[in-house]
């Protein structure tokens, strides 16, 4: 068994309404711990409504070699951005 | 001097000595999130004694600050609890006194909430929130630790056994605390041992440590009749600034 504690990736919720933001990562031996240590490292500042955290290992990510493949192919796609519409005046910046 | 000025000093002195101490590890804990979280804790407490020996200040009525108060008395001036000035030892060690004392602090607080004295109940109103995360942490390190390696639950009982004894005090009370509780300031000490007890029990189970038997308490601190001799030490490091530059300021 490896001796270092687990790492954990924090996400902290700032506001009702708004998704939870990753902040940061931590060690911690359990998830429990892991909520309390990003308490006192991520919210000292009033900055937290809910916190989630997920252990690094976890996390599957994308490759940066598929780079091509995935993101890509919607380059030449212009239609799919809404920007060919007229907006009223009355409706204001969205 | 009044009743309500011996129970805040009381209050200031304990959080103020052992904020200074857990403030001791700041840079030093075995790894960043709990120097973190130590740091938080010595602040909290820092910052309830500013409260506490404002109001003692306040009380007195010669205008001096609740800075006076922390910096310019001697060791036999102090009221803190025995248990507070207790060195460090190891990581265990500090984590151990300081659920021993969370534990009756966050009792302590939440009968004070219904205080008579209004300047007492608000204070408590605040610290009971910070005092709640305090003992949950310290709660939670002393059962990992305790029910952990052969050599972390060997520490941890070594603990319990140098810390218990300075339990009693905190249950102990004296003509000022039977003041205090005849005025509806302060709670009748002994009557949030049942409670502790219950509590401290019930952590040391879950920890697989064993309470130690006797019921022997130290005490003197909170009455200042007799501190031990690390009080002084920690005086020479907290107030050798004020003492050296009289009146010095940011």
């Amino acid at each position: 068994m490896s001796k270092e504690w687990p790492l954990w990736e924090i996400f902290v919720r700032g506001q009702h309404g708004l998704s939870h933001r990753h902040v940061g990562s931590l060690h911690a031996p359990d998830a429990e711990m892991a909520i309390k240590n990003a308490r006192d490292v991520y919210t000292r500042r009033n900055e937290g409504q809910s916190i989630w955290v997920v252990e690094a290992a976890h996390i599957s990510a994308s490759s940066p070699s598929d780079k091509g493949p995935l993101y890509e192919p919607s380059e030449s796609k212009v239609y799919r951005h809404p920007t060919f519409f007229d907006i009223p005046e009355d409706v204001g910046a969205m | 001097m009044s009743t309500l000025y011996d129970f805040a000093l009381r209050m200031g002195d304990s959080t103020l000595i052992l904020g200074h101490r857990v403030s001791e590890w700041c840079g030093h804990a075995p790894v960043l999130e709990e120097d973190i979280a130590l740091a938080n804790t010595a602040l909290d407490l820092i910052g309830q004694t500013q409260l506490w020996l404002g109001l003692a200040a306040e009380e007195e009525g010669t205008g001096k600050t609740a800075d006076d108060l922390a910096f310019l008395r001697d060791a036999w001036d102090f009221r803190n609890a025995l248990l507070t000035e207790l060195p460090n030892g190891d990581f265990g060690r500090t984590l151990m006194r300081q659920y021993l004392f969370d534990q009756w602090h966050l009792l302590m607080l939440q009968a004070l909430q219904g205080s008579s004295e209004k300047r007492v109940s608000d204070i408590a109103d605040k610290a009971v929130k910070e005092v709640s995360y305090h003992v949950e942490r310290s709660r939670d390190t002393v059962i990992g630790l305790g029910d952990g390696t052969p050599e972390s639950h060997k520490r941890m009982q070594d603990a319990l056994e140098y810390l218990y004894p300075y339990v009693g005090e905190l249950f102990t009370p004296d003509a000022v605390d039977e003041a205090a509780t005849h005025e509806g300031i302060a709670p009748d000490l002994a009557s949030l041992r049942a409670a502790y007890d219950a509590a401290v029990a019930d952590t040391m189970a879950e920890a697989t440590l064993t309470l130690p038997d006797s019921r022997f308490g130290h005490k003197g601190g909170r009455t200042g009749k007799m501190h031990t001799e690390h009080l002084g030490h920690i005086l020479t490091q907290m107030q050798w600034l004020q003492r050296a530059y009289p009146g010095a300021s940011w």
